[in-house]
C-alpha cells in the first residue's frame, strides 16, 4: 500500500514539473527510482530504450517502472499520477485561456522555459549517456546514431533495432561492450 | 515515416469545410482518431500527425486556432501532444472529449510498452538480451541526443538562452539538485530575462 501511495506521489510530481514536455523529467526520474525504488541505473536505461520503439507519446515507459515496481496495480498508478495532474492542469488553464486571449507574458513564459527545459534535457542525455555508452562499441554505437538522426530522416525505430542487432553481433565477436 | 506528409488538394466540392463551422465530432470519432495517431506515430513526429488530423483531414481545428492550442500545449506542464489532444478534445466536445482523445492516443502505446516491459522483466537476465540492449540504449542514446539538438538548435546562437542551458545542466547535473530546486532557482531568472518589453 505505501509503495502506491510512494509511486503516485513520486509521478505526480514529476507530471506537474515536467516544463516543456516528458523529457525534463529525465535526470530527476533516474536519481528517484534508484533512491526511493532501487530501479538501477542500467534497467532505467534499458526500460527508457525499450520505451522509444513504442508507437505513441515517448515517455509511456513509465508504466513499466509502475509495473515492475508494484505490478498491474502499479501501472495502472504511474498511468493516472503521471498524466492526470498536468492533464487537468492544462485543461484547466487552457478553459481561462480561450476566455482571456493571447497575452504577451504567455510567449514571455513559454520562452522562459524553453532553454530550461533544453538544459534539462541535455542531463537527460548525460544521465543516460553514463549508463549506456560505457565502452568503445556503445560509445560509436551512440554516437552514429546521434549523427544519422540528426542529419537524415531515417526512423529511429530502425536505427534503434539495427543498433541493437548490430552491437550484439561486435559484442559477441570482441567482447568489449 | 516521420517525414510529413504534404497537404491534400482542397477538395473543390467541399461544402462548408471551414473550421470550426462544421458539426462537432462524436466521442467515438475523436477517440478512434487519435488511437490511429497513438498507434502509428512510429519513431516520434507526432505533433505532425496531430497537426494534420486537425487541420487538414478533419478541419476540426483552423490553422490559427491549432497554433494557439500548441502554443499552450508547450506552455503547461505535461507532454505536449497528450496536452494537445486533450485541449483538443475539450474544445471539440467538453470534458468527455478531452478524456476521449487523451485516452486514445495513449492507449496503443501503454499495451506496447507494457508488453515490451513483460518480455524485459522475463528475459533481462539472458545474456544475449543482455548484448541485443547494450545496443538498443547506445542507439536511444544517441537519439535524445539529437531530438535535444535539434530542440535547442534555434537557442544556441543566443547568449541569454545559453547561459539558461547551461546553468540548469550545472545545478541538475553537476551540483545535482532536485528538479524542483532547479525550476525554483532557474524559473524566475528565466522568466525575468524573458519579461514582455513594453
Amino acid at each position: 500500500m505505501m509503495v502506491l501511495v510512494n509511486l503516485a506521489l513520486t509521478f505526480g510530481m514529476l507530471s506537474v514539473l515536467a516544463v516543456g514536455g516528458g523529457m525534463a523529467v529525465l535526470p530527476e526520474m533516474q536519481t528517484v527510482l534508484l533512491q526511493q525504488f532501487n530501479v538501477s541505473h542500467e534497467a532505467f536505461v534499458h526500460i527508457y530504450s525499450i520505451g522509444q520503439l513504442a508507437p505513441g507519446p515517448n515517455m509511456m515507459m513509465v508504466l513499466v517502472f509502475g509495473m515492475q515496481i508494484a505490478g498491474a496495480l502499479g501501472a495502472g498508478v504511474v498511468l493516472i499520477a503521471f498524466f492526470l495532474p498536468s492533464s487537468v492542469l492544462c485543461l484547466v488553464v487552457g478553459r481561462l485561456w480561450s476566455r482571456i486571449g493571447e497575452r504577451p507574458w504567455r510567449r514571455a513564459v513559454q520562452n522562459a522555459l524553453e532553454p530550461i527545459s533544453i538544459g534539462l534535457m541535455a542531463s537527460g542525455v548525460y544521465a543516460v549517456a553514463k549508463a549506456a555508452a560505457v565502452g568503445p562499441i556503445s560509445i560509436t554505437l551512440a554516437i552514429v546514431s546521434f549523427l544519422v538522426l540528426l542529419l537524415t530522416r531515417f526512423n529511429p525505430v530502425f536505427m534503434i533495432l539495427g543498433a541493437g542487432a548490430f552491437g550484439a553481433v561486435l559484442i559477441q565477436q570482441t567482447g568489449l561492450h | 515515416m516521420s517525414s510529413t506528409p504534404h497537404a491534400a488538394p482542397e477538395m473543390p466540392d467541399a461544402q462548408d469545410a471551414k473550421a470550426g463551422q462544421g458539426l462537432p465530432p462524436t466521442l467515438a470519432s475523436l477517440f478512434f482518431e487519435f488511437l490511429i495517431i497513438g498507434a502509428v506515430s512510429f519513431g516520434g513526429g507526432i505533433i505532425a500527425y496531430e497537426r494534420i488530423l486537425l487541420i487538414e483531414k478533419r478541419k476540426w481545428l483552423s490553422a490559427d486556432e491549432f497554433m494557439a492550442t500548441l502554443a499552450i500545449s508547450q506552455t503547461m506542464p505535461g507532454l505536449n501532444s497528450v496536452n494537445l489532444a486533450i485541449l483538443t478534445g475539450d474544445r471539440l466536445r467538453g470534458l468527455w472529449g478531452a478524456l476521449a482523445a487523451g485516452f486514445g492516443l495513449i492507449l496503443p502505446g501503454a499495451l506496447f510498452v507494457l508488453i515490451a516491459g513483460m518480455l524485459y522483466a522475463q528475459g533481462a537476465d539472458h545474456p544475449l538480451a543482455n548484448v541485443l540492449l547494450a545496443g538498443v540504449a547506445a542507439a536511444a542514446t544517441g537519439l535524445l541526443a539529437a531530438i535535444t539538438y535539434k530542440i535547442g538548435s534555434a537557442h544556441f546562437k543566443h547568449l541569454k538562452s545559453l547561459v539558461i542551458i547551461g546553468a540548469t545542466f550545472v545545478l541538475m547535473s553537476i551540483a545535482k539538485l532536485s528538479l524542483i530546486w532547479v525550476l525554483l532557482i532557474m524559473a524566475p531568472i528565466a522568466l525575468y530575462l524573458y519579461r514582455p518589453q513594453k
